[in-house]
């Protein structure tokens, strides 16, 4: 099954739809409710850094037996230097982002600690594209 | 211990998600850092911040959290209320600061 997002720039109040639309997706499916809440942080602070970062994007969520796969697309600034961005505490978010308390350096960690597979892709100047994937147990 | 016992006992304001005030709290964490808060809350907890705008309520639902506290008199803005109400999660507030705040949460949850 796949499922598809828009994520508009800069729209904050929209930041979280994707997550509560395809957390509702995987309590139907009757997803273990430990891994819907892995999916969920993972794909709420990727759905954050297109809103944050870049000048759009989607994510495009599947349920496959044994995984789920999120691809995070975006078209924006690229980032410069993985490692870098990876590191808890760097940020290159602006002060505005920052004052409502995101910004903090901890998007990245917080994928990296809650999936299984993190794969980061970025070209600067044309967009960045994450690759998720948190694995589900075999069923009985 | 329920969402709506505490209020009682911390003379809380009810702002907003009145439909989840009989809901269980299993602990607190303080942080106004958003992504601090999806990474380490758990569910059940009891949020208590300084922000106050919609994406708060994005997280406390997301991570089914039992309510959030504003702090120090701080006002929800507008738009949180609605999604607040349809989310069932109690937007509270409270005069004090974070610190007193957590302490006396601390205490109730504790003993």
């Amino acid at each position: 099954m796949r499922f598809e997002y828009n994520i508009e720039a800069g729209n904050f109040s929209k930041a979280g739809d994707a997550s509560s639309s395809f957390k509702k997706i995987l309590k139907q499916l009757n997803v273990d409710p430990q891994i819907i809440k892995r999916i969920v942080v993972s794909l709420y602070e990727g759905e954050v850094n297109i809103v944050a970062h870049a000048n759009g994007g989607k994510a495009i969520c599947e349920v496959d037996t044994n995984l789920v796969r999120i691809h995070l697309v975006d078209v924006g600034p690229g980032i410069p230097d993985i490692n870098k961005a990876m590191q808890a505490g760097y940020s290159t978010a602006s002060a505005r982002v920052r004052e409502m308390g995101f910004g903090a350096g901890m998007g990245l960690q917080n994928i990296k600690n809650n999936a299984d597979i993190l794969n980061i892709q970025s070209e600067v100047g044309v967009g960045t594209e994450l690759e998720i994937i948190v694995n589900l147990p075999k069923a009985g | 211990m329920q969402v709506q016992d505490i209020i009682k006992i911390l003379n809380l304001e009810v702002f907003g998600g009145s439909g989840g005030l009989n809901r269980e709290i299993s602990g607190g964490y303080t942080s106004d850092l958003l992504s601090d808060v999806m990474g380490h809350a758990e569910c059940g907890n009891i949020w208590i911040t300084l922000q106050t705008h919609k994406n708060v309520i994005a997280i406390a639902s997301l991570k089914e959290l039992a309510a959030v506290i504003l702090i120090k008199g701080n006002i929800p803005d507008a738009d949180i209320l609605e999604h607040a109400e349809n989310e069932g999660i109690p937007v509270l507030g409270s005069k004090e600061e974070a610190f007193e705040l957590t302490g006396k949460l601390f205490n109730l949850l504790t003993r």
